[in-house]
């Protein structure tokens, strides 16, 4: 691998920019693996990096249907938190943001993590107790989270209209250490790194059906590049987890909705942190390139369509302009959507199956992005170890049976 | 936005109506004797089909009353729409084509 530094980045300057490496093989698929990963996106490429970097599993590979970072991983509005409610989910969340801190380093390769903050407005009376509820119980949990007067508020973000507007804002609750990452480089970064101790990623590969041996275990998948074998097979397919995991017989308390975002066309640098509203229903942050992000709420009826209802994406930009007045004025450049794995209590699943050899991470619904580095951590060590890590224990297909829901309905970024 | 064709009052816009999930889920008719397993299928088990789904709907801004549709979850075109109490109907290649 072709170590990125200041150094080399003045040195490829100075000679025209040639002689840079691609970043990662085309690989071809083997006849077996000891691992596979299926889906190609953040997820999945990071699970495939810390099998091999912190496992030695290096005869790993990534299946994607179509090209890396291509589905949500691509898709997302790039938001990083870790302001949920529950212990488990405290403990999860925070996980994957201390990873985040490093992850540059670790991959040396820059994915623009910014810790710019996180704002999430207040709205109405229980807003407000829910707020602060919300940032005691993170403080408790050694998760920052602080509260904000309308006043404090608007000194970190001055375009905000806290008055004059039909939910006028109470307060706020403001996690410093949240922010935005370039969801592309988190892609591109792992799928480098885990190059370079050996795993194969492989594109364009689509996986038909999972075989299982005698004893009905998973032993392989079904692709249309062919037969690939390997006694562990994690998946990690977003929108599709419910397709994928129908193939080994495993069904899912899962239900995949579009979920919409929209970019303005680009500006200068005038909005300092995340806001997020959750009464009113939008949030938004700036991109390092000026682009405004703004995100929606799921459309209302399942779908596999990537696309979603106009009126969802108008209800979001009324939102936004009652906010913030002076992008009334803004164009937008493009709108999107991808395909969010919604579960009942609105918490991911990470765990092993009732087919021995396949591992699932699913579920993360209209929140997976913040959360790449820690699941794809995880999930790598719940295959190693073919047994759940301390954090991701209580995130299993089970709790749905036995009772051990873990609700985070009401501490998402939107009411769904 | 859809253009749902409401069983009693005929195409209006998808704004009137809200989705209900998935059709067809009875209750267990004695949930005492259900096992663990089958209640947590009842309650969140679904089949989130990526193709031909039957669902629900619910027609909450116009004659309030539910019914059922079949969609293709690929493209969101709506193949039929079906009273409550009715059997889905069934999808010729030809209709599938034309609806």
């Amino acid at each position: 691998m072709q170590r990125f530094s200041g150094l080399s980045l003045i040195r490829r300057g100075l000679t025209g920019q040639r002689g840079w490496q691609p970043q990662w093989r085309q690989a071809e698929p083997k006849a077996a693996y000891d691992a596979i990963i299926v889906g190609g996106g953040g997820h999945g490429l990071g699970a495939a990096f810390y099998l091999a970097k912190e496992h030695g599993l290096t005869r790993v590979a990534v299946v994607e249907k179509g090209w890396i970072g291509g589905g949500n991983t691509g898709r997302n509005t790039t938001i990083i938190r870790s302001n949920y409610l529950f212990d488990e989910s405290a403990a999860l969340y925070d996980h994957s943001v201390q990873l985040w801190e490093t992850l540059s380093q670790v991959l040396n390769y820059n994915v623009m993590f910014s810790q710019r903050g996180v704002m999430m407005l207040a709205h109405t009376v229980h807003d407000v107790q829910v707020s602060q509820r919300h940032v005691h119980a993170n403080r408790a949990n050694g998760v920052d989270n602080e509260w904000l007067t309308p006043e404090e508020a608007r000194a970190i973000c001055p375009l905000l209209q806290t008055d004059d507007i039909r939910y006028p804002v109470l307060g706020a609750a403001f996690q410093r250490r949240g922010g935005t990452a370039r969801h592309d480089a988190v892609a591109w970064g792992f799928a480098r790194a885990a190059d370079a101790l050996g795993v194969d990623i492989i594109e364009n590969c689509e996986v038909l059906g999972i075989r299982r041996d005698s004893h009905g275990a998973a032993c392989g998948i079904e692709t249309t590049r062919g037969f690939i074998g390997a006694p562990k097979i994690g998946v990690s397919a977003a929108g599709h987890s419910s397709v994928i995991m129908k193939m080994a017989g495993v069904e899912l308390p899962i239900e995949s909705y579009p979920l919409q975002a929209l970019v303005s066309e680009p500006v200068k640098p005038i909005f300092p942190c995340v806001v997020m509203s959750n009464t009113i229903h939008a949030y938004i942050s700036q991109s390092d390139k000026g682009e405004m992000v703004i995100g929606a709420g799921t459309d209302a009826y399942t779908s596999y369509t990537q696309r979603g209802g106009l009126h969802i994406s108008r209800h979001a930009l009324e939102a936004i302009c009652e906010l913030f007045p002076m992008f009334r004025r803004l164009r937008m450049l493009r709108n999107w959507g991808g395909i969010v794995d919604v579960t009942p209590d609105r918490s991911p699943i990470i765990a092993k199956t009732p087919v021995p050899g396949l591992y699932v991470n699913c579920g993360w619904g209209t929140g997976g992005f913040k959360a790449t580095p820690g699941a794809a951590h995880l999930l790598a060590w719940t295959i190693a170890h073919d047994a759940p890590h301390p954090i991701n224990a209580p995130f299993t297909i089970e709790r749905f049976r036995d009772g051990n829901l873990i609700d985070e309905a009401a501490a998402a970024a939107v009411a769904h | 936005m859809l253009l749902i064709n409401c069983p009693y009052c005929g195409e209006r816009p998808e704004l009137e109506f809200v989705h209900g999930g998935q059709a067809h889920i009875a209750r267990p008719g004695n949930p005492a004797e259900c096992s663990d397993q089958q209640w947590a299928d009842y309650l969140y088990r679904r089949d989130n089909i990526k193709g031909v789904h039957a669902e629900r709907w619910r027609h909450t801004h116009g004659c309030g009353r539910f019914f059922n549709a079949l969609r293709d979850t690929t493209s969101d075109l709506f193949l039929a729409t079906y009273k409550v109490g009715e059997r889905p109907p069934a999808q010729s290649q030809q209709k599938r084509a034309t609806a």
